[in-house]
């Protein structure tokens, strides 16, 4: 297919989700995964070199399409609603699911040393954490990890991504701001 | 009945200052710019209890987690005080009990941090969609599967409740199942299976009750995006995914 890379190009501007290779491959009927690999790190490379508005990102297990961050400012103002912003405590709570999965709500709380469960129940509703299964313990507590969107959302890859706890301690010898 | 008023307008909880007493204590030693290995525990329990002073004064709510961090920060500085009888000096410095959960909390301080530095998107990056491209199904449909309509799901409703014997209709005891309880069993046949017929999960109903708890427990996790209700196009066959 002499056009693969234009091909790839149509299904990703379509794709509401992240695509991934396995789901090209099929529609593709193409067996090559290097042939799509190639053509998706051209395309890239592409977008990279002409300065487009926009780039091509690894990002949930898939390949999607983004507007570039430094043109964010101009589409918030495009755009007239705002996605709801999460409060320090909702942050604060999605990065101890994010790091501590699967983790029950007692975890939260002994970290943060507060109650967590209507920031916990917020993140439900907002679908970036999501309920695992429950622990046999006693009340059968449920068990919380991230979604795909936390993925979508915070630009990651996989979880693995996620930059180690010590790498952020090493990072944060100076104080983490206080945005009070 | 002014200053009734006048009281229940300036009352504040504390949590919209601090998000618990962890966060107070990361203020505190951050503005005393001291090492959270070695915190002078005196000066940074008497200014803890100044600000619960302070906010007591303003009529702020003081929760029950901020007193229970100040008597550990009291047992604390008694401990300090007290002499060490072990001669090997190997016994444990008693501030470790505040300093290690304190030095946990701000790795997650920072971890939240370093999210909100990433490129997020429908802030910083956006598709072209925008934000509905989000909060679309994470995979799209399944192969041969397409969302099922409300009608049509109330169709397979109704097929399950002719199904039951209008005997069972007479059963008036009060029921006990909860629907918390059937969404945490969905979720463990999900969990074990990654799909199932919408019939099967009626399969094992046999009163009303139990028909309608399981009915609202698969909308209540539908709600919650937990699962995804799709129905096969050629069989119309109706399933539910893990969401």
């Amino acid at each position: 297919m002499d056009n693969l890379k234009a091909i790839i190009e149509s299904l990703l501007f379509v794709a509401e989700t992240p695509l991934k290779l396995d789901k090209i491959k099929s529609v593709l009927e193409v067996a090559d995964r290097k042939a799509i690999r190639d053509a998706l790190s051209s395309l890239a490379e592409e977008y990279e070199s002409d300065n487009r508005g926009f780039f091509l990102t690894e990002v949930a297990g898939g390949f999607q399409i983004r507007t570039r961050p430094e043109y964010g400012r101009w589409i918030r103002r495009l755009k007239e609603t705002r996605p709801p912003r999460l409060s320090r405590a909702g942050m604060e709570t999605l990065a101890i699911v994010a790091y501590k999965q699967p983790v029950l709500r007692s975890d939260v709380e002994f970290i943060r040393g507060v109650d967590s469960g209507g920031t916990l129940r917020t993140l439900l509703e907002r679908g970036l954490i999501r309920i695992m299964g429950r622990r046999d313990l006693p009340g059968r507590p449920i068990i919380y990890g991230t979604t795909r969107k936390f993925l979508e959302i915070f630009d990651l890859k996989d979880l693995n991504e996620l930059p180690t706890l010590k790498e952020l301690k090493d990072l944060g010898e100076t104080w983490p701001n206080d945005s009070r | 009945m002014e200053h009734i008023q006048d009281q229940t307008l300036y009352q504040v909880h504390l949590g919209d200052l601090f998000d618990g007493p962890m966060d107070l204590l990361v203020h505190l030693v951050k503005k005393n710019e001291v090492d959270i290995y070695d915190i002078p525990i005196a000066s940074i329990t008497q200014q803890y209890m100044e600000y619960l002073e302070w906010m007591k004064s303003v009529n702020i709510d003081v929760a029950g987690e901020f007193l229970v961090m100040a008597a550990t920060l009291t047992y604390i500085k008694s401990r300090m005080l007290l002499p060490s009888h072990d001669e090997e000096g190997d016994e444990e410095d008693p501030r470790m009990e505040i300093v290690r959960p304190l030095a946990e909390y701000l790795q997650f301080k920072y971890a939240a941090e370093d999210l909100m530095e990433r490129d997020r998107l429908d802030w910083d990056v956006f598709l072209r969609k925008g934000l509905n491209g989000v909060e679309a199904w994470p995979d799209g449909y399944p192969e041969g599967f397409t969302q099922v309509s409300l009608f049509q799901l109330i169709d397979a409703f109704q097929e399950i409740v002719k199904r039951v014997s209008p005997r069972y209709f007479l059963d008036v005891t009060p029921e006990t199942i909860s629907v918390r309880n059937r969404i945490s069993q969905i979720a463990d046949i999900l969990e074990d299976r990654g799909s199932v017929t919408f019939r099967e999960l009626f399969d094992t109903e046999v009163t009303k009750t139990d028909i309608i708890v399981t009915l609202l427990a698969i909308l209540e996790m539908a709600k919650l995006q937990l699962i995804r209700i799709m129905q096969h196009v050629e069989s119309g066959i109706i399933r539910i995914f893990r969401g």
